[in-house]
């Protein structure tokens, strides 16, 4: 039988697999990517607890939905940021980008 | 082992390496489609959890939008040498071993939790999740505030996204 | 008003009128010397009036007007000053009222009032002179007023009133008060001309010479109030006082206190009255204008001196056994035989018309202190009184024959010494008025027979020396008189009589009134002014007149003393003396022309020029004193004490400050405080940049921080603080 445990370590190992790509890769759309992984990984979570503790409430399912529009609008804006950056700075990578406007 | 356990295993090792390809591939755009076969992996995910709304809805924004998004955002971003270099920043070890350190601890913390094995109960038989989920949004006594705060949300991100992103005519 | 409210009142308005004319009218001539002519008019009214209420209380020598207040504590007891007024104060302010009003008269007249200011005159200098063009287009230059008139009358006011102090007091103290106050009004107005090197010398030569005899004067004064415990004269004069002095010895054998302190005092009065060996001060003192010589040299000042040994009489014949002279007295009685002597022969040989005054002045004045010496108390104070007025007289006229000169240099525009009787003659006929008042003043001096009061006195001096038997005074006093009728006679022949020997003397013109006013009525007072003291027993005119000044000048002295019986012998020795050098000096020096040498000078050869020189007492005193204090001050005070001993010290002690200023700067200052402030800046500038090193921009690299702190916290919270 599948437990609530496979669904967290799942959950767990996808958080940390994208706090990687977070920290770790330069261009800045690949660290958007790992922050949607992250984002994705605590949506499983939520569901996971909705479905296996208390599936009788539908808040986990609620609070599921929200997060998922919390976190296209991020997109969102996050790219348009990067897009902006990008026809200043001309370059994407986190590392390059360093200094305030002055 | 079961129907389900197998399904599982298949989707987990197909979504955590997508995902491990997303964070070291070189290519963007191949980071970007292998991003996408996560995000389809967590959509099953999903559909293993009986959260039919959400698998369809991880489809359907997730990858129909954010990650064309993502692939648009990377053309128009794209520099017009090819960057040489290494895809991963100077403390890329440091932050391995972090995501590693994260995730012991969580998993050490959840197992000593005594709610860690609760196992699948059962679903009422016409249980409808959507038709559930639907009424809760948009009632007083759910969860309409947060909805509409999302709406709103939602929309000052549009505005705000245009407003970045608007080029000026210089 | 009891007479002793008058008499405090008397010093009073020349001391007004001296702060008022510095404060106030220093600027307007006319209201100076009309403050200065009043207050000398108030006082004198105020003399005369004190003269006439003492006259006629017929008792003054018991019961002088006297009153007193307390000045300071004294351990239980206070210091008390006050006046007090006997005969010989009486006889005293008498000549002192008069000639202090006569002078401040002439001074008007003689600092050229009402004329115009000077072509180049400068305060500092003697006016030289204006010009003033006439209708014609002629210049002719005038004489010109004195640039500080208004000065010169405050000076004189502040000495009128330093005498009038001297004069009215009744102790020592405020005696030496007046004397000390009259000693810097000399020095101020001998140098009144200032910018003059040689009026500068002369006042400062006058003051220390003064000084000298101050000092010890002091130092009697001093060992009077310790033995006597009071310089009242009421109480040092007491007979307990006395016999107190005389008893009580001092550390010089056979000297009893009373010796010492009558030589200390007279001192003072050698100092003073310009006796040897003091004396080089007075001729030189001459630099002044005449009144300031008139007032200070012949009238007032130098008759302090003798003023004071006449007071202390008491104190100086203390002691006297069978009419036996003191030590005192006889060391009087020889400086002051001597002196005149000595001055007499020196006025022989001098030139300046002033000098030979100021020689006879020196004279006359040791014959007042050798009368002292042979206890002629009475006769001393008559030629004092007498000196005065003739005294004076002789030199307001000379500042009067000056002044007629002096108009004869500015019209001719030669250029000789006005003051060199060489250059003078005939002046009888320009100045007639000059002229008579002069030879009176000349024949009292010279002792010239009965009309003249200085005969009075004189042949008393000599007549007490003959009646006591004193013999080496009666002739040094008897050549003296010799002398002295026969270098006045040489003065007046020389200035008055004969042919004009300059073109200025030619031009000579009679001075003003207010200039010749004085000289007549000082006139008048020098032939008066000996008849109340005709003896009684004087052939044929004696008995007229009571001999008022025995009787009332006697009564000062406790035991009033003895007339002297007439003789014939002195009064031949007098009459001799004096005509013969008259006619002698006359026969001469008349009709000496211009160019011609002095004719004492073949015949007396070197003697001459000893003569003339003074007998080299300045040169001497200029070797001995002058010149090793010079030294001491220059060169072993200044440049060996002062610069090198001193200065050295006080530069040593800067190298040392200055040596371990610069250790403290280079060691400490810049390495510890410099440096530690300097280590504090650089350590945080380095912080800084090494710390910086955190701030990368790099947002990823914050989050790992952020995370690994995040993890540290939590782990630390969760595990650590947890366990039991």
């Amino acid at each position: 039988m599948i437990s609530l445990s496979y669904f967290l370590v799942f959950a767990a190992a996808l958080f940390c697999i994208g706090l990687y790509g977070v920290l770790a890769r330069k261009n800045a759309i690949a660290i958007l990517m790992g922050i949607e992984l992250m984002l994705n990984a605590v949506v499983i979570n939520l569901i996971a607890f909705w479905r296996f503790r208390s599936p009788e409430m539908i808040t986990g399912q609620a609070f599921g939905v929200i997060v998922f529009a919390v976190a296209a609008a991020e997109v969102a804006v996050g790219l348009a940021l990067f897009i902006a950056i990008f026809r200043r700075r001309n370059t994407i990578a986190a590392d390059e980008i360093d200094l305030l406007k002055w | 082992m079961t129907v389900m356990q197998v399904v599982f295993l298949v989707t987990a090792v197909v979504s955590l390496g997508g995902a491990v390809m997303v964070v070291t591939t070189r290519n963007l755009i191949h980071a970007a489609l292998w991003l996408i076969l996560t995000l389809f992996g967590v959509a099953v995910m999903y559909g293993l959890l009986s959260a039919p709304f959400f698998t369809v809805i991880q489809v359907v924004i997730y990858i129909g939008a954010i990650a064309i998004l993502m692939i648009f955002a990377i053309m128009l971003t794209r520099r017009v040498k090819q960057e040489p270099g290494s895809s991963v920043n100077k403390g890329w070890w440091l932050a391995g071993l972090m995501a590693l350190v994260l995730f012991t601890a969580l998993v050490w913390m959840l197992s000593t939790w005594p709610g860690f094995q609760t196992t699948l109960p059962e679903l009422p038989q016409d249980f409808d999740s959507i038709k559930v989920l639907g009424a809760a949004l948009v009632s007083t006594e759910g969860y309409v505030i947060p909805f509409e705060i999302a709406s709103v949300l939602l929309l000052a991100a549009l505005i705000g996204s245009v407003a970045v992103a608007w080029e000026r005519k210089s | 008003m009891e007479p002793s409210t008058i008499v405090w009142l008397l010093p009073v308005p020349p001391l007004l009128a001296f702060f008022l004319i510095i404060f106030l009218t220093n600027r307007n001539k006319t209201f100076s010397h009309l403050l200065g002519i009043t207050a000398a008019l108030l006082s004198f009214v105020g003399s005369m009036v004190i003269v006439t209420l003492a006259i006629r209380s017929g008792h003054l020598g018991e019961e002088p007007f006297t009153s007193v207040i307390n000045w300071f504590p004294t351990g239980d007891t206070w210091f008390q000053i006050g006046v007090w007024v006997d005969p010989l104060t009486v006889a005293t302010l008498f000549f002192v009222a008069i000639t202090i009003l006569m002078i401040f008269i002439y001074s008007v007249g003689y600092h050229n009032f009402g004329q115009p200011k000077g072509d180049h005159d400068q305060p500092g200098l003697p006016p030289h002179g204006a010009t003033l063009e006439d209708e014609h287009g002629h210049k002719h230059r005038v004489p010109s007023i004195e640039p500080m008139y208004s000065r010169f009358f405050a000076f004189i006011s502040l000495f009128a009133f330093g005498m009038y102090v001297l004069v009215v007091s009744n102790n020592l103290l405020t005696l030496f008060v007046g004397w000390e106050i009259m000693g810097l009004c000399s020095y101020l107005l001998i140098g009144f001309w200032y910018a003059k090197p040689s009026a500068k010398a002369a006042a400062v030569k006058a003051f220390l010479t003064t000084r000298i005899g101050d000092v010890v004067m002091l130092l009697g004064l001093a060992y009077l109030y310790y033995l006597a415990g009071s310089l009242s004269y009421d109480v040092i004069f007491s007979e307990e006082t006395l016999h107190l002095l005389t008893s009580t010895g001092t550390p010089f054998v056979g000297i009893s206190a009373a010796v010492l302190i009558g030589l200390f005092l007279f001192f003072g009065t050698v100092g003073k009255s310009a006796q040897w060996p003091l004396h080089v001060w007075l001729p030189d003192a001459m630099e002044g204008p005449t009144p300031v010589s008139a007032m200070i040299h012949a009238a007032t000042m130098v008759s302090a001196g003798v003023y004071l040994v006449i007071r202390v009489f008491p104190i100086i014949s203390a002691g006297m056994q069978h009419g036996e002279p003191t030590i005192t007295m006889n060391v009087m009685a020889f400086i002051g035989a001597f002196t005149g002597l000595f001055a007499a022969t020196i006025a022989l040989a001098q030139n300046d018309i002033k000098r030979v005054l100021a020689y006879s002045t020196i004279s006359q004045l040791g014959y007042m202190i050798a009368a002292i010496g042979i206890g002629a108390y009475v006769a001393a104070a008559f030629h004092l009184f007498t000196h005065a007025f003739f005294k004076a007289l002789l030199f307001l006229g000379s500042g009067s024959v000056i002044h007629g000169v002096e108009h004869g240099v500015l019209h001719t525009g030669e250029d000789i010494d006005p003051q060199d009787m060489f250059n003078m003659g005939g002046l009888r006929k320009k100045m007639p008025l000059t002229f008579w008042t002069f030879l009176i003043g000349g024949f009292a001096l010279s002792g010239f027979p009965f009309i003249t009061a200085g005969f009075w006195s004189k042949d008393e001096i000599l007549a007490d020396a003959f009646a006591h038997a004193n013999w080496p005074v009666l002739i040094v006093l008897a050549f003296a008189a010799l002398l002295t009728a026969f270098y006045t006679m040489r003065q007046i022949t020389l200035t008055f009589l004969g042919k004009s020997r300059t073109k200025s003397a030619e031009h000579a013109v009679e001075s003003k009134w207010t200039m010749t006013l004085p000289l007549v009525l000082l006139a008048a007072f020098a032939i008066i002014a000996g008849w109340p003291g005709i003896p009684g027993d004087f052939p044929l005119i004696g008995g007229f007149i009571p001999n008022f000044v025995h009787e009332f000048v006697g009564e000062t002295l406790a035991e009033h003393p003895e007339a002297i019986t007439f003789s014939w012998i002195p009064l031949l020795i007098s009459l001799g003396v004096s005509l013969g050098g008259l006619a002698l000096g006359w026969w001469v020096y008349r009709d000496i022309p211009a160019g011609a040498p002095d004719p004492l000078e073949k015949p007396l050869g070197p003697v001459y020029k000893l003569l003339k020189n003074k007998y080299y007492f300045d040169e001497l005193y200029n070797y001995i004193f002058v010149r090793p204090s010079l030294w001491l001050s220059q060169t072993f005070t200044y440049l060996w004490l002062d610069r090198k001993l001193i200065d050295g010290f006080l530069h040593f002690i800067s190298r040392i400050t200055f040596s371990l200023g610069s250790i403290f700067r280079n060691y400490i200052d810049k390495p510890v405080i410099n440096g530690f402030g300097d280590f504090v800046g650089e350590s945080v500038k380095r912080i800084g940049r090494t710390g910086r090193f955190i701030q990368t921009g790099r947002v990823q690299q914050y989050m790992v921080m952020a995370l690994i702190i995040a993890f540290g916290t939590l782990f630390y919270y969760l595990f650590i603080l947890s366990q039991p």
